[in-house]
């Protein structure tokens, strides 16, 4: 046993996929441990919020110390955040127009864009085959990037409850910072929010959590199920075996999936809980364990020690645990890997199809991906929405794919590079 | 050819058993549910209605309609005598529609995009684990990771992930349908270009899924065959590398072949989820549509086809593989 494990740990194949599952574990774990609270709460109005820092614009302001920075770049930088492209393109066109050569325009720096546009602007000259309405959003645009190169700060006034009239309470020059420390809400939300308005990151670790659970006990009933049939098929034989391989043929040829959907739709809405799912899958995924037991059963069943077992008069019961299980447990543990990795991207398939875990409570992956589809996350070009949860799912499927790789090749001496 | 016929009969009859069971099972499922599958959709039906006599009509029509007032027996002989005449009901989501003329189409939009998909992933994932059994080295070490990689990606990621990068980003190709939105089908230029451009992304997102499990498969048969004693005695008879390399790829291929009928179930149900993705007329979308609009019997009759088209796909496997094997043809004659 001492031996084998340490085999196993010298597998590059298998740590590998240990150590990204390992990760993904500890974070499920860890996580919730530190960031508190529901993780199904909707903190946004509004939907599909961008990732990023989000600082509380009120607390910002009325943060009670300031500090004054000289930053020569913050004029432009403020100017650059503001200046679309199409008016970039735009202050091109008309500089081009003008008769400034196109190579000395560079619309991405934009200090220089604005030196040329302020250089050049006259908003009395015509040129030639331009529309009065191109021309009055020229006007428009110079009068804007004037406003923002003006250097006043903001009032900040509060509306007085008896006249109703506006009383300044203190303004905010451009030279103006706050340390983000003395901001009171800062909200950190590194894939933004859903289209529900909850946070994604907090969302998606609980449904990794979820998903895995399900995916334990779907493998799990799975596994079981396929190990007795396999058993009883490979060791018992004659018609016992006949009808298992019988089922089991039945089972491999039809697809899983089609079960799983006439299944789930019958079982009706309301039923249709995590763990109902996470069973329903269980009993749909025995085949390949079930074939894989067999056979290896079958090549174990006359071997000398099961022999002689049998003639010291052991039970059958004995002989199975303890004379052939030993022997297909490495078979049994790949199994029960591929049938949690496949258990969860079954339930990810039934959830996009809207047969998966009618729940409010707790998120699943394939849910998620159900709510970003729907939403259309992907034509939006929302991909904190979808893209981490794809890359979640094919995470926890990979790793565990690798660590059976690597067992594969450690109990199949054939397959070692 | 004897031996060929008693194979062939012999598959023949397993299919023809496996139809029965899918058969039953589709028709058992459902019914051995709880609760009133006419009720429950009587109730959806009859929202907000608050006569009583009228809502009593209704589960009447449907009663009749599904026949489950009937015993269980006979609503099995209606079942079958409806599907045998391609009849499988009306559609709740479609109402003047019938679930047949729903379905009609979509049959053969699958079929079009699928088994061409599954074949030339099969194909090329086949050619590229044995290239990578062969060469082994560098080819091997990056073939392998990414096939594992690719292989364990589930299907709608790989749907999503193309669909934006080349639908969405580059618009190279469009996102959804099977055919763009402001054409009727006819057989002009302008229709089958525009069904040509929007299969490439589906068709794409299976063929690379499918490669990656293939890839793996035939690798490790490759490298098995590659260590077996006839190659060594075939080297040491002075045989060509490209000769031996031909045996071992045929005889490496043979479990591939196997495993492609084995595993055409589950191919079929995965590559559902790329037509999903992108609205592809076919059966996946029926099929999501039907599970939106709380559509039972386009559920069933959907499970149903796609079961019998895994089953028709597999027997023909099965069947080809007889030709290909001899050895199968040997083991009959005995």
């Amino acid at each position: 046993m001492k031996h084998t494990l340490r085999q196993v740990f010298h597998s590059g194949k298998f740590v590998t996929g240990f150590s990204i599952f390992m990760a993904l574990l500890l974070i499920v774990i860890v996580y919730p441990l530190i960031i508190k609270g529901d993780p199904l709460a909707i903190i946004s109005e509004g939907t599909f919020l961008p990732p990023g820092i989000y600082v509380s614009t009120f607390d910002a302001i009325n943060s009670p110390t300031t500090y004054i920075l000289h930053l020569d770049d913050a004029a432009a930088k403020r100017i650059a955040n503001k200046l679309s492209n199409d008016d970039r393109l735009a202050i091109k066109d008309w500089l081009v127009k003008d008769g400034i050569p196109e190579n000395e325009i560079d619309i991405t720096d934009t200090a220089k864009l604005l030196e040329l546009w302020g250089k050049n602007f006259d908003s009395a000259l015509q040129l030639p085959g331009m529309t009065f309405a191109k021309a009055q959003y020229y006007r428009r645009l110079d009068a804007s990037l004037k406003g923002l190169l003006s250097t006043e700060g903001v009032t900040i006034a509060v509306q007085n409850p008896q006249t109703g009239a506006l009383e300044q309470t203190g303004t905010v020059k451009q030279s103006d910072y706050v340390n983000l420390n003395n901001v009171a809400n800062v909200r950190v939300l590194p894939l933004g929010t859903e289209n529900f308005g909850r946070d994604v990151l907090t969302e998606l670790v609980k449904a990794a959590g979820v998903s895995l659970q399900l995916g334990l006990v779907a493998g799990l009933i799975a596994t079981l199920i396929g190990l007795t049939l396999g058993l009883l098929g490979g060791y018992v034989g004659g018609w016992v075996d006949d009808i298992i391989m019988f089922i089991t043929n039945l089972f491999t040829v039809i697809p899983g999936i089609v079960l799983l959907i006439l299944i789930s739709f019958s079982i009706g809405q309301e039923k249709r809980g995590v763990v109902t799912i996470a069973v329903v899958i269980g009993f749909t995924a025995w085949v390949w364990t079930a074939r894989a037991v067999r056979s290896q059963v079958i090549s174990l069943r006359n071997r000398d020690h099961v022999n002689l077992s049998k003639l010291s008069g052991h039970s059958i019961v004995h002989i199975i645990v303890a004379d052939i299980l030993p022997y297909i447990a490495s078979y049994v543990v790949m199994a029960f890997i591929l049938q949690i990795s496949s258990a969860i991207l079954a339930e990810a398939g039934l959830s996009i199809l809207g047969l998966g875990p009618r729940t409010t409570d707790m998120p699943t992956l394939g849910l998620m991906m159900n709510w970003a589809l729907i939403y259309q996350a992907q034509i939006l070009g929302k991909w904190w929405a979808y893209f981490p949860v794809i890359v979640a799912i094919a995470l926890i499927t990979f790793s565990m794919n690798l660590m059976n790789t690597g067992l594969d090749q450690i109990f199949n001496p054939a397959l070692r590079d | 050819m004897k031996g060929y016929r008693r194979y062939f009969l012999n598959k023949l009859a397993w299919f023809l058993v496996t139809f029965v069971f899918a058969f039953l099972l589709n028709f058992i499922l459902p019914r051995l549910m709880p609760g009133d599958p006419v009720a429950a959709i009587v109730a959806r039906i009859a929202q907000g209605m608050n006569n009583t006599t009228g809502v009593q009509a209704i589960y009447q029509q449907y009663a009749d309609l599904f026949g489950t007032n009937k015993p269980m027996l006979e609503q099995f002989f209606i079942y079958i005598k409806n599907v045998f005449h391609g009849d499988f009901g009306f559609s709740f989501s479609q109402y003047p529609r019938t679930v047949a003329d729903t379905l009609k189409s979509a049959i053969w939009w699958t079929v079009a995009l699928q088994f061409p998909a599954i074949i030339v992933g099969w194909i090329i994932g086949n050619t590229l684990g044995a290239l990578a059994a062969y060469l082994k080295g560098g080819f091997d070490k990056v073939l392998m990771p990414v096939s594992i990689f690719i292989s364990n990606f589930p299907q709608f990621g790989m749907a999503v992930i193309l669909m934006v990068i080349f639908g969405v980003g580059l618009k190279w190709f469009p996102t959804s349908g099977g055919y763009g939105f402001d054409l009727i089908p006819n057989f002009s230029w302008k229709f089958i270009w525009s069904v040509i451009i929007h299969y490439q992304l589906p068709f794409w997102s299976i063929v690379l899924i499918a490669i990656g499990g293939q890839a793996i498969g035939m690798r490790s048969m490759s490298i098995y065959e590659l260590n077996a004693d006839y190659v060594k005695y075939s080297r040491f008879l002075g045989i060509k590398d490209w000769k031996i390399i031909g045996y071992v790829f045929r005889n490496a291929m043979l479990p591939q072949v196997t495993g492609l009928a084995l595993s055409i179930g589950t191919m079929v149900g995965g590559a559902l989820f790329a037509e999903i993705i992108f609205s592809y007329p076919g059966l996946g979308t029926t099929l999501l549509h039907a599970a939106l609009g709380q559509d039972y019997p386009l559920i069933s009759a959907s499970a149903l086809i796609i079961t019998v088209m895994v089953l028709i796909a597999n027997f023909t496997i099965e069947i080809l593989y007889g030709f290909i094997d001899p050895r199968i043809r040997a083991a009959q004659s005995d």
